[in-house]
């Protein structure tokens, strides 16, 4: 992963640098299989690999293939996400160990959505539809927004004439 | 590429199969990994596949924009009519519990639902995007 991130940021051809994005999300989504996150290795295989490998494609159809020379250099974005990962790292110094039965986060609702009063077996479900419904709910319309933005805004004109898109 | 043999056999073999397991984490979710989201977008990347190797025009032919359009706003609109359901049987806004004949049930059927909704605009946003981009290109050139 360290050396795609590396080639990704050393590339300038930038058709090479979306397939090793996509081999990133990959091996992203095999380090969420090794964490037992199935559910989310599902996702980031399906969205960062695929679709969005392909969507950067079609953006890349559209413009050069070749990244312009940065026009400044970059050593205040370096130094500033340094400090931000430096902090982080110093943070997560500070949680409990991976897995630690006693850790806070397991103390509080985790035994009643243990306790599964929903009785379907996979608690992530459980958790995101009933328990979380809310919360599933407002992402779900995020989705639409982003549906709704990318839609409002590259939506074709046609000239003269108001036509839908869909004969496009 | 829709004269590429191997990729045509390839994509005849693959995206049934692609279609089939994305049903299967649709309405396996209870039970295994998967849900909604992760669903629609597969059903999304089976039917990008499809452009990929027959071009977007036939995609369109096949998966019209007029539905997907309707299968973003749909979505949403599952989801928040399960929400309201459970106000009109007597419970609270997304409380599942009112929707079977006991709570139980009507949890699941409630996820059931909700999952559905979830899975309807995600794959509707994800295909209309591509859409959108890939259509740039052909009218600019």
């Amino acid at each position: 992963m360290a050396i795609s991130v590396l080639a990704i940021v050393v590339t300038r051809n930038l058709f090479s640098v979306i397939v090793l994005s996509g081999a990133y999300s990959f091996l992203m989504a095999t380090v969420l299989v090794a964490l037992d996150a199935v559910d989310v290795a599902m996702t980031e295989a399906a969205v960062g690999a695929g679709i969005s490998t392909v969507l950067l494609l079609g953006a890349l159809h559209l413009c050069k293939s070749l990244e312009a020379k940065p026009a400044h250099k970059p050593w205040l974005p370096l130094a500033v996400s340094v400090a931000t990962g430096a902090l982080l790292v110093y943070g997560a110094l500070g949680l409990p160990d991976f897995g630690d039965p006693d850790a806070p986060i397991h103390k509080n609702v985790v035994p009643r959505y243990m306790k599964n009063e929903v009785e379907v077996p996979n608690v992530v479900t459980a958790v995101l539809a009933s328990f979380r419904g809310y919360d599933t709910l407002g992402e779900t319309t995020v989705v639409f927004t982003a549906g709704a933005g990318v839609i409002a805004l590259l939506r074709r004109r046609k000239q003269g004439s108001e036509k839908a898109s869909g004969d496009a | 590429m829709r004269n590429d043999l191997v990729l045509r056999v390839i994509g005849r073999l693959m995206i049934p199969s692609i279609l089939l397991f994305a049903l299967y984490v649709q309405f396996h979710g209870d039970f295994g990994p998967g849900g909604g989201f992760q669903a629609g977008v597969i059903v999304a990347a089976g039917i990008v596949f499809y452009a990929l190797i027959y071009g977007v025009t036939a995609t369109r032919r096949l998966v019209p924009d007029s539905v997907v359009e309707t299968m973003v706003a749909a979505g949403v609109l599952i989801y928040a009519g399960v929400g309201l359901a459970g106000l009109l049987l007597g419970g609270h806004y997304l409380d599942y519990s009112v929707l079977g004949h006991d709570p139980v049930h009507g949890q699941h059927r409630g996820i059931f639902w909700v999952e559905v909704g979830v899975a309807t605009t995600v794959c509707g946003v994800m295909l209309k995007i591509f859409y959108m981009f890939t259509s740039r290109g052909n009218s600019e050139d």
